[in-house]
C-alpha cells in the first residue's frame, strides 16, 4: 500500500485557519491592540473585559481561533521558506519547528484559557 | 569489480541535472509575485497577534494591575508600529482570502459558473457582520 500522505490534513488545518483568521483577526487586532489602548474607542472597563473572556462560549471561540490561526502559521510559513527562501533541503528543521510551534503555542491557549474559569 | 549492476537506472552515474538558477529575490520582480510573498508572510503577522492575544490573557487573568501594565506596553511606540503593520497584513489576508474564494468554489448553474462576486460578496457580507458582533459584544463589555 502506498504510504499515505498526510498533506491534506495539514492543508485543511491550514485552510480552517486561513478562515477564522480572516473574519476575526482584523476586528479584534483593531479594537484590543490599537483603538482601546491608544484611547480611538472608549476601552470596556477590567471586570467587564474579564467577565466576557471568563464566558466558556468566548473561551471555546478562542481557542478554535488560536489553534487554526496556528496552524494555518504552520503551513503557509513552511511553503514561505520554501518558495521564498528556497531552503527546502532544510526541511527536517522547518517542519517540526513550524508544526511543532503550532503545537506547543495550541497547548499554551489551551491552558490559559482553561484556568481562565 | 566483477558483478554487473542489473538494473542501470541505479547507476551511480548519471549526468548532471539541468537547474536554473532561480534569484533567492524572484518575487521582487513583479507585482503579482510580490503579492503572492506577502499574502504568504500574513501569516507572521497572524501567528504575531495569537501570541499578543495570549500575553492579553494572561495579564487579564492575574489581575487589574498586570492588565493596565500590558495596556501600557500596547501604547509603546514599536509595538503600536508592529500592530498597525500587523493589522495591514491580517486585513491583506482577510482581502485575498475572500477573493481567493470563488476561485476555490466555481459553483455551476445550468451548466455555467456563477460570476466570482456571488461567490465573494456573501464572504465580505458575513466578514462585516462577525465583525460588527465581535465589536458590540467587545464595546459593551
Amino acid at each position: 500500500m502506498a504510504k499515505r500522505s498526510n498533506e491534506p490534513i495539514l492543508w485543511v488545518l491550514f485552510s480552517a485557519g486561513g478562515v477564522v483568521a480572516a473574519f476575526l483577526i482584523p476586528v479584534l487586532l483593531f479594537l484590543l491592540f490599537l483603538a482601546f489602548p491608544l484611547g480611538w474607542i472608549e476601552s470596556p472597563s477590567y471586570t467587564g473585559l474579564l467577565g466576557l473572556v471568563r464566558l466558556p462560549i468566548t473561551r471555546v471561540v478562542l481557542f478554535i481561533l488560536c489553534f487554526f490561526s496556528l496552524f494555518h502559521w504552520a503551513h503557509r510559513f513552511r511553503y514561505t521558506l520554501y518558495d521564498g527562501l528556497q531552503i527546502k533541503h532544510l526541511n527536517q528543521l522547518i517542519f517540526p519547528f513550524c508544526y511543532g510551534g503550532a503545537l506547543v503555542g495550541s497547548v499554551l491557549a489551551g491552558y490559559i484559557l482553561w484556568n481562565m474559569g | 569489480m566483477s558483478g554487473a549492476r542489473q538494473d542501470p537506472a541505479y547507476t551511480e552515474f548519471r549526468p548532471r541535472w539541468y537547474r536554473a538558477h532561480v534569484s533567492t529575490w524572484w518575487w521582487m520582480g513583479r507585482w503579482s509575485y510580490l503579492k503572492f510573498i506577502l499574502r504568504e508572510i500574513s501569516s507572521v503577522f497572524v501567528a504575531w497577534f495569537v501570541a499578543e492575544l495570549l500575553l492579553a490573557l494572561t495579564a487579564l487573568s492575574s489581575g487589574p494591575q498586570d492588565y493596565a501594565g500590558f495596556q501600557e506596553f500596547l501604547r509603546d511606540p514599536v509595538v503600536v508600529a508592529v500592530n498597525l503593520i500587523s493589522l495591514f497584513f491580517v486585513t491583506f489576508h482577510a482581502i485575498t482570502w475572500f477573493n481567493l474564494a470563488p476561485k476555490a468554489m466555481a459553483v455551476r448553474v445550468g451548466g455555467k459558473r456563477i460570476p466570482d462576486l456571488w461567490i465573494a460578496g456573501p464572504n465580505y457580507l458575513a466578514w462585516a457582520g462577525v465583525s460588527a458582533i465581535v465589536a458590540w459584544f467587545l464595546l459593551r463589555a
